[in-house]
């Protein structure tokens, strides 16, 4: 089964410092090769910050284009993974060790098999 | 048969079914490999059930009556299915059925412990883990569930059709957790139990004619679980659920109303039931694991030993309660603890426990926390502050027989 795992954080938590920033560069990259060790990376990218954001609506044939994401939320989509496993149990178990996990939420969703 | 006969057979065969409602189901869920799909079909072949057997008899293997005639039910539905492009896992579900579907079914492997695991997973919510467990496991129809919570029955069955969706939809497996999640999983499972226990305590009055008995499910699950998983806190739930429950008969004065610990007539309390959750809460300590469960059964078994209430060994439960409190403290506990301590060394020494900050503050609106202080101020004999530590638990308080209670207390303070 495919689960998608959406990486939520605060912004505001982000690295300020060129070292934290590439101590958090190194952990993600870590984690990446753990996936593709284990066979069940598929994809995963980090995502520029909110403020380059833009959403797009169309309504009664008419497209709406704001700045900005859908909602304003506590913490933001950051990144995501996309991996392969046998059940919940196993994507669970590979959320928890997204770094993002410790600050922040890991939202686990399952593809839907058109099959 | 005479009418009555009908109705008494029709009874004893739901109790028949209901008692292997968790390994019937267990089984074929692990046969079938859907859980929805099990469901179905063991909802049909007890539906079947309850038709023949109150007349042709209940039959030698009553599980094995049921899983056949599930498994054939899964036949005709996969078969029903058959005529749209099947995904390869039903087409070899098909070929297994057809292949074993008139053998007869001796052995039932034991799968309650995947079934109870499964239901109680934390990615379902906790009512929905409350309803699935009471459903597969217990074997209760969505009426009586719906009934037992006071939820109008088409809302408890759309709790139920979400949490099956869910199971499958994300893909929950259907197994035992391994020994490194086994804590955290079984700790959800444990909540379950004493949460439908704890729902069956709280309504001892009432409808109760109506209303499924809760407790008795719940210690009968715990019961199972106990058998299949001896973990220390799982013997330690147990025995907090059959010393809670001796008392059931003596918190229920004449009137309906509610008598505290202190004022119960002890010679109400079930003694083989006492008897039972002293030596579980004394195995389950043997092994040198305390758990929550374990330390609250402990209180318990030391209220339990005392004669009366002037003998109760309150030291002993203050320390019980310090321990709990080091390994999972809450608010609730400290003021518990407080309320310990007043008992072995005063209500002064109670009071300032009980208005410590840490204690005060999260529980600022809590009734209870109100009642507690407003007893001890009755008894270090500060009326006027009794009287309106009582009113402010009034102001709070949501069960009506805790409120006459309160109410009565209120009263004794006020001239």
């Amino acid at each position: 089964m495919q689960y998608l795992l959406l990486i939520y954080e605060d912004e505001a938590l982000s690295p300020t410092t060129d070292e934290a920033r590439t101590a958090m560069m190194g952990a993600y990259f870590a984690y990446t090769k753990e996936l593709r060790d284990a066979g069940v990376f598929v994809g995963g990218d980090a995502l520029h910050p909110i403020a380059t954001a833009t959403t797009v609506r169309v309504r009664d044939g008419r497209a709406t284009t704001t700045d900005g994401p859908f909602a304003e939320t506590k913490e933001q989509l950051g990144g995501y993974y996309l991996i392969n496993v046998p059940d919940l149990d196993a994507a669970l178990k590979w959320a928890a060790k997204i770094p993002a996990a410790h600050t922040g939420s890991v939202e686990v969703r399952p593809i839907v098999d058109f099959g | 048969m005479q009418p009555g006969g009908y109705l008494d057979a029709r009874r004893a065969v739901e109790a028949t079914v209901r008692e292997r409602a968790g390994r019937v189901l267990g089984g074929l869920v692990r046969y079938l490999g859907d859980f929805a799909l099990a469901e179905d079909v063991y909802q049909d072949a007890v539906a079947r059930a309850l038709e023949r057997w109150p007349v042709n008899g209940v039959p030698a293997n009553p599980a094995g009556w049921l899983v056949t005639t599930a498994r054939r039910a899964a036949l005709d539905r996969l078969r029903h299915h058959a005529v749209r492009a099947a995904k390869a896992p039903d087409l070899a579900l098909l070929a297994r059925l057809e292949h074993d579907v008139d053998d007869d079914v001796l052995d039932i492997p034991d799968e309650r412990l995947a079934l109870l695991f499964t239901c109680c997973h934390p990615a379902l919510s906790e009512e929905a883990r409350v309803a699935l467990t009471l459903r597969t496991l217990g074997g209760l129809q969505t009426a009586e569930i719906a009934r037992s919570f006071l939820v109008p029955e088409p809302t408890m069955a759309q709790r139920l059709v979400r949490a099956r969706r869910k199971i499958a939809d994300a893909g929950i497996p259907f197994r035992v957790p391994g020994r490194d999640e086994l804590p955290e999983r079984l700790s959800s499972v444990l909540a379950v139990l004493y949460l439908v226990f704890n729902e069956g305590y709280a309504s001892t009055s009432g409808d109760g004619l109506f209303r499924v008995d809760l407790s008795a499910e719940a210690i009968r699950l715990t019961r199972v679980l106990t058998e299949l998983l001896p973990e220390p806190e799982v013997r330690g739930l147990l025995a907090l659920m059959r010393l809670t429950d001796a008392r059931r008969d003596a918190r229920v004065g004449h009137d309906g109303g509610l008598v505290t610990l202190e004022e119960q007539d002890r010679g109400r309390w079930d003694a083989a039931a006492i008897a039972e959750g002293i030596a579980l809460v004394r195995g389950a300590l043997a092994d040198r694991r305390p758990g929550p469960y374990q330390l609250q059964a402990a209180i318990a078994a030391v209220h339990a030993e005392a004669r009366t209430a002037a003998e109760t060994d309150w030291w002993q439960i203050v320390g019980l309660y310090t321990a709990l409190a080091t390994l999972a403290g809450t608010p609730v506990v400290s003021l518990n603890r407080a309320a310990a301590l007043a008992m072995a060394a005063g209500p002064e020494v109670g009071l300032a426990a009980m208005d410590r900050p840490e204690v005060a503050g999260p529980l600022a609106d809590y009734h209870l926390w109100h009642a507690a202080r407003a007893d001890l101020l009755r008894r270090a004999g500060r009326r006027d502050a009794a009287a309106a530590a009582y009113r402010e638990a009034l102001a709070r308080v949501t069960n009506p027989v805790e409120r006459r209670y309160l109410e009565a207390r209120l009263a004794a303070v006020t001239p």
